[in-house]
């Protein structure tokens, strides 16, 4: 071999733990380098991507309706957010929170659908039945995968995704057939006023119940001997069966605590901003949900920043479209990008990359010194020319 | 000694992260020597291997091959210049024959099976293995594979062989039988590298003696001219007794006693084989055996984590009290009121949560008890008062008792580990492994914890794998082979020979019958 002392070109190396400054420099750096690289798209539209941009803030926060607007997405995300995250803490891959949303929001609307034109109960009574029975049914659809992972081991991460479709077949039944408002129409109606959340401050008044939530799931997660079992089975189910846990039980309830919050947060969407139900419900909130909680790394009050800043993001290239005729796919190619830095750059917090020194730098050495060479042969070219001329 | 080394390492650093593994390391490997690199757990000779079979690269330093500086970017780049490593962890897959396992990874092409097993064949006549290349892996002992592992790698043609910790898994004679190996292929000239921390070993094998110490290299020595005491006094820095205080507590009652217990792991393999003897309280008893001949089982099952296929095993906390513990869970033992203690094998697979600090670790054993048993809320007060007193008595080195345990050092992790269960004040203390991976400090730390806890009435069951540290620290020694126990000794009276004997007696006449799995497989 000619060259034997050869060695790889980048390296990695565990990084020893940061300082926390350069880890939030690291983050930082990352969501501006990723709206540097966000600009390129825009720029391919033949936009200023700094016009872009200002768009995007202004288009979601400037005025109070699209303020109001901006909260009414982030809502559902930081719900769901919250739904998985004892999940994912248990190293339970839920990825069903768009099934669980859906089938609260069937049990929701069966509710609203059945009883509010009889008016039997009074509009608080009415909400509180479709909460719970939402809670109950997501509960219930989140169990079955639970139950197979603990009773049999199956893999959760595609029973709970192959249930959202089966969720959502069902509301296309439900549309199509049973619950079709005019024939043919396939749409089933609005509800009535009666099954409709109130407005809080111009937003229903779904934001609270998703604060108290937050505020619940932060208490559960820290304070509580659920919390500590759930937490001690995410790092080692060995572990916890030293310790005495039954951790299939426990499998079980937290994944049902985690589809009853979806169920609540399909009621949300259902009740406080659709007030009819649809196919695309859950709108992919069951999955933009993991970014969330991922990003946040779980933290219950570090998710409603993250939601909002989504949220902001979404409304924002709505209104990208509608102002500077930017498609809808370029706006998401920049959600994309930020999203990627976001989640990359927790990489570079982790390792380092050890790049071989000698040879990179003897090669850059080389490359501008036959870049030198070239130029000065071209000028003393161009100067003989011009003598010549 | 002018001649020129098979291979030679010049100012060796390896660091990972913050801490250092190999620190300006100089070593020379010969031709027809055996080299032992000696050197306490963790003090970098694994990683220094490492470096040499190519799954490791140097920060700085150079490796040089019969005199010719190389870089080794990969295990296939050292099988090109002829090293091979044998690890302490067999990487051979189960459903393939020894010689499909032998060629595996090697040439290109079509695979001549017949070509191989006759030139197996002849590896095995020149060293004096003895193997059958059709046979498969899952059917072979523990010796068996690593005789496949040495063949895989001579028939790769590796001029040089690494064997990190070869012994761990053998019992005395076929230790010797890898030993006669050995030195036959060292007679062929080829270089051997032993890695070990076995003084005995040490003394036996090797013509020169590599010491290395917490990272750093300390000298190379000729065998002939050095004593194991020279040498432990190089590996550990200072000159230690190798004396274990071993008082005898008067009046020793029976705490536990187990009657033909047996049990099966998950794929329906007999584990355990009527398994018959007596825990004393204020005893330490000492469990010796081949890794894998159901330690691991019995203390599970004694602890209530690993099912009973039948037999007892029943808790006496006076003559006239009997509380049968088969089929109780670990929850219903604690409830019970009996004192159980466990120091699992795997510390924080098992008996640790890594990613919490040491007031969630002692959290694990009081998570249930709190002034309301029937609070949702978990009571954080008492265990952090309990980690507090466990930092301070046993000098955990970590900067506080809110430090992530899966970030201290193998022997802190273990303290923490022992203080939490001996601070349960049990009545019955399993241990398995419990000094594996410790400096001999720390180690002596466990074995006077583990006598302070004999001398409290404790039964203390201590399954380890130094038989001179068995000899030394237990009264009884029960030695089982194969699931089965095939000796118990008194450990002030036993010999090392004896024990080894033990290890392997019923051994071969068992295999066969009792030991067949279970439905058919």
């Amino acid at each position: 071999m000619a060259n034997e002392t050869r060695q790889s070109l980048i390296r990695l190396a565990r990084r020893e733990q940061m300082k926390s400054e350069y880890v939030w420099g690291i983050r930082i750096g990352s969501i501006i380098f990723a709206l540097l690289l966000g600009c390129i798209p825009i720029m391919t539209t033949g936009n200023n991507p700094f016009s872009g941009f200002a768009t995007i803030i202004n288009g979601s926060l400037s005025k109070p309706i699209y303020f109001r607007q901006t909260i009414k997405i982030a809502v559902p995300l930081l719900g769901c957010a919250l739904a998985i995250a004892p999940c994912f803490k248990m190293r339970f891959w839920n990825i069903g929170g768009e099934g669980q949303i859906t089938i609260g929001a069937i049990a929701a609307s069966f509710f609203a659908l059945k009883i509010a034109p009889e008016g039997s109960l009074p509009h608080w009574g009415l909400l509180l039945l479709m909460m719970l029975s939402a809670a109950i049914a997501g509960g219930i659809w989140a169990l079955i995968p639970a139950y197979f992972k603990a009773k049999h081991n199956t893999n959760e991460t595609l029973f709970t995704l192959m249930m959202n479709y089966i969720a959502i077949g069902i509301v296309a039944y439900l549309q199509g057939g049973p619950w079709e408002g005019r024939k043919g129409s396939q749409i089933i109606p609005m509800f009535k006023s009666s099954a409709r959340l109130p407005d809080v401050f111009g937003v229903h008044a779904g934001w609270i119940i998703v604060l108290l939530i937050t505020a619940t799931m932060h208490i559960y997660m820290k304070y509580t001997k659920q919390g500590y079992e759930i937490a001690v089975i995410g790092d080692s189910e060995n572990t916890a069966k030293y310790a005495g846990m039954n951790v299939e039980r426990i499998i079980m309830r937290t994944m049902f605590i985690s589809g009853a919050i979806c169920g609540i947060i399909g009621f949300i969407i259902a009740s406080g901003a659709n007030h009819t139900l649809y196919k695309g419900v859950a709108n992919g909130v069951g999955f933009t949900s993991i970014t969330v909680a991922w990003l946040s790394q779980l933290n219950a009050f570090v998710m409603i920043l993250i939601s909002f800043v989504l949220a902001i993001l979404s409304k924002g290239s709505q209104t990208l479209q509608t102002r500077l005729s930017v498609p809808a796919s370029v706006s998401e190619i920049v959600t994309g990008i930020l999203l990627f830095c976001m989640l990359g750059c927790e990489f570079f917090i982790n390792y380092k990359l050890i790049i071989r020194e000698n040879p990179i730098t003897g090669f850059c050495e080389k490359t501008v010194s036959k870049a030198k060479k070239i130029c000065s042969k071209l000028i003393s070219r161009n100067k003989s020319n011009a003598k010549e001329a | 000694m002018t001649e020129t080394p098979a291979i030679e390492l010049k100012g060796i650093t390896k660091r990972f992260g913050s801490v250092t593994a190999n620190d300006n390391v100089n070593l020379q490997i010969f031709k027809g020597k055996i080299l032992s690199l000696l050197g306490e757990n963790g003090s970098g000779k694994t990683t220094l291997m490492n470096m040499i079979s190519g799954i490791y690269q140097p920060d700085e330093g150079t490796i040089s091959i019969n005199g010719k500086q190389v870089s080794i970017l990969s295990p296939k780049d050292a099988y090109r210049y002829g090293i091979g490593m044998i690890h302490q962890h067999y990487k051979l897959i189960d459903v393939f024959t020894a010689a499909e396992n032998i060629t595996l990874g090697h040439g290109s092409g079509r695979l001549d099976i017949e070509e191989t097993n006759r030139k197996v064949k002849e590896i095995c006549d020149k060293y004096g293995f003895k193997i059958d290349p059709r046979k498969k892996v899952y059917d072979m002992s523990v010796s068996e594979k690593q005789t496949i592992e040495i063949i895989k790698v001579l028939y790769k043609g590796a001029e040089t062989l690494i064997l990190d910790e070869p012994t761990a898994v053998l019992t005395p004679q076929e230790t010797e039988r890898l030993f006669d190996i050995l030195r036959n292929m060292r007679n062929d000239n080829k270089a051997i590298v032993i890695i070990t921390h076995k003084l005995s070993e040490v003394m036996e094998l090797s013509d020169n003696v590599a010491i290395l110490r917490k990272g750093k290299y300390i000298a190379t020595v000729e065998t002939s001219k050095t004593s194991p005491k020279e040498l432990t006094d190089m590996m550990v820095g200072y000159s230690v007794s190798l004396n274990i205080n071993r008082p005898k507590y008067i009046g020793a009652k029976p705490k536990l006693s187990v009657r033909f217990l047996s049990c099966r792991d998950a794929e329906g393999v007999k584990k355990l084989n009527k398994v018959s003897f007596t825990a004393m309280g204020g005893e330490i008893l000492g469990i010796a055996g081949i890794a894998g001949s159901g330690q691991k089982e019995l203390l599970e099952c004694i602890s209530g984590l690993h099912p009973v296929d039948s037999g007892e095993i029943v808790f006496t906390p006076d003559e006239n009290t009997r509380i049968d513990l088969v089929g109780k869970s670990p929850t219903e033992i604690r409830k019970a009121g009996i004192g159980m203690a466990f120091v699992p094998e795997d510390r924080l697979g098992m008996g640790l949560v890594g990613s919490m600090d040491m007031t969630g670790n002692m959290m694990l054993r009081s998570w249930k008890d709190s002034k309301n048993r029937k609070s949702p809320f978990i009571d954080k007060k008492t265990p952090e008062k309990l980690a507090k007193e466990i930092w301070e008595k046993l000098g955990v080195v970590a900067p506080s008792t809110s430090f992530l345990v899966r970030k201290m050092s193998g022997g802190n992790i273990q303290k923490v580990l022992v203080g939490r269960e001996i601070a349960q004040k049990p009545s019955v203390l399993l241990t398995a492994y419990a000094v594996r991976g410790l400096d001999i400090n720390t180690s002596y730390t466990i074995y006077n914890l583990f006598t302070e806890e004999k001398m409290n009435g404790t039964a203390v069951i201590y399954v380890g794998e130094d038989l001179d540290v068995l000899l030394e620290l237990c009264d009884r020694i029960l030695v089982l082979c194969a699931g089965q126990v095939s000796g118990i000794v008194d450990a002030r009276t036993a010999t090392k020979d004896q024990i080894g004997l033990l290890m392997t007696k019923s051994g071969r006449e068992l295999k066969s019958e009792s030991i067949a799995p279970a439905g058919g497989r």
